[in-house]
């Protein structure tokens, strides 16, 4: 469980990045923040793992503040995959993927036998293992981040826009792997991400930010479907139009229901029927 | 042609003094470069400081140099410490820069990766910004061997025998070939050094030269 208390944050310029955020993060599911950029989600996301300390306010993992921790430690502890994957350019796939192991004092040859573990439950090929980063597609780059945040068996997955540099069909491939992972790894993951379709379809509980990382309303997906807080929310997860506003329509076999651009989404199922 | 067949013995002996003094002042001065030039990249304040002093040191007129240091440093000009010490102070006027250059050129997102996933400051100084910056310092120091294994030459007005020493010599005698030859076999030096440095550098860099386009995936092509 990951816990932030009234923390916020204001950089030396004196923007307020983060403003007084509280919200529970419970263990093994998968928590998405959600917001337009400079919202303060990336901001969040870093205190977990002390990249950014906050101003005030504490941010708590299982109960102990993350600031009584030794910061390099405790970010070999937690998985982190970023946007550009950023992976070393000078390390080769199974280098790069074995980094933490290493860090942590494991043998080559252990680290390695262990990155390639990995390459194949990432869905990597084996025959990758030696190359660069340069040598791989945007896809393959950010299966070999996911890999390399999982390599020590973290408790915690920290994804900072993995999938927003790479193009739509790439990205739901990675989302739909992701979710394969999260159900057999039962990881505690925190995501962030701009894009509300991804929100919905990763998280378990997801925060709609508004700048300041003012928390707008959180939720499970389909609490915030059914029932959002207001006007702002309803039109950001884009309840009114676009292809979460679906309407009923007739036909000879029966109602189904179409999206704003008049599509068919679905059938409508009468219960019992 | 005469003259070079009937001296190789001494052409190979000056070669050797050569390459030894020219070599040692290009460890020394880039060993010394690279904490020099961290000071000015991590300290913003020291920068414009370290970068312009050390950048003068090129502008001093090197016999002068050779004829000053010996008598701050209270050694022999004639001796090969007096002309080591002047092209390692030649060496750090390029080199600084060159590994300041190189640190700035270091991806800055790599670098909050690589503090991300747990490398502590010391660690990630030498498996990560170090070896990122390789191919800019590779880069200064190919121009600072070449420069200072033609510098070395000067050594010769102080009385430091090397290849400078054919310069002399011919002039006074007014042996052309010989002259000739110490032209040549600077280069020639300065081309295998440079030639070696090139090697090493594909060698310890193996991810520079490495850049092949990455075959895109059936579906990613697709898309």
């Amino acid at each position: 469980m990951i816990e932030f208390r009234n923390v916020t944050k204001r950089f030396p310029d004196g923007t307020v990045a983060v403003d007084s955020f509280d919200l529970v993060i419970p263990s093994r599911k998968t928590t998405v923040f959600v917001g337009s950029s400079g919202c303060g989600k990336t901001t969040l996301l870093r205190m977990i793992n002390r990249m950014v300390e906050p101003t005030s306010g504490t941010v708590e993992i299982d109960g102990e503040d993350v600031a009584a921790k030794q910061a390099v430690a405790l970010r070999r502890s937690i998985g982190y995959v970023m946007q550009n994957s950023g992976l070393m350019p000078h390390f080769t796939v199974a280098e790069n993927i074995a980094t933490v192991p290493r860090l942590n004092g494991e043998t080559r040859r252990a680290a390695k036998a262990r990155a390639l573990e990995l390459m194949d439950v990432v869905g990597l090929d084996a025959s990758m293992a030696d190359r660069y980063p340069s040598q791989l597609s945007g896809g393959q780059q950010q299966r070999v981040g996911v890999a390399r945040g999982l390599a020590s068996d973290p408790n915690i997955l920290l994804m900072d826009e993995p999938f927003g540099a790479v193009d739509p069909i790439v990205r739901a491939e990675l989302q739909t792997e992701l979710i394969r992972l999260q159900r057999d790894l039962d990881k505690t993951v925190v995501f962030v991400t701009h894009d509300i379709d991804e929100a919905f379809l990763l998280g378990d509980q997801v925060a709609i930010l508004a700048a300041g990382a003012q928390r707008l309303q959180t939720g499970s997906p389909s609490e915030i479907t059914e029932n959002p807080a207001d006007d702002f929310v309803a039109a950001f997860i884009g309840a009114e139009r676009g292809k979460r506003a679906l309407r009923v329509k007739q036909t000879p076999h029966g109602p189904v229901l179409v999206d704003a651009e008049g599509r068919t989404q679905g059938v409508l199922v009468e219960d019992g029927a | 042609m005469e003259w070079v067949s009937a001296n190789l013995d001494l052409i190979g002996t000056l070669a050797l003094d050569h390459l030894r003094q020219s070599v040692i002042a290009i460890v020394a001065g880039f060993l010394l470069s690279l904490p020099l030039g961290w000071v000015a990249w991590r300290y913003r304040l020291l920068r414009g400081w370290v970068i312009t002093v050390t950048g003068l040191l090129y502008t001093i007129p090197s016999l002068a140099l050779l004829m000053i240091l010996p008598v701050v440093a209270g050694y022999p000009a004639t001796s090969e410490t007096n002309l080591v010490i002047a092209l390692t102070i030649y060496a750090i006027a390029i080199m600084v820069r060159a590994v300041t250059d190189g640190l700035d050129s270091v991806d800055p997102a790599v670098r909050r990766s690589a503090t991300a996933v747990g490398y502590g400051d010391g660690r990630r100084f030498w498996a990560v910004d170090l070896p990122l910056a390789g191919p800019v310092i590779l880069a200064g120091l190919r121009v600072t061997a070449v420069s200072t294994i033609s510098l070395a030459t000067v050594g010769i007005l102080v009385g430091v025998t090397n290849l400078g020493y054919l310069f002399t010599n011919g002039l006074q005698r007014r042996i052309i070939p010989e002259v000739l030859a110490g032209i040549v076999a600077v280069a020639v030096i300065a081309l295998l050094v440079d030639l070696l440095l090139m090697l090493a550098g594909r060698r310890l860099m193996p991810w520079v030269h490495s850049r092949v386009p990455a075959r895109r995936s059936s579906v990613e092509a697709a898309a």
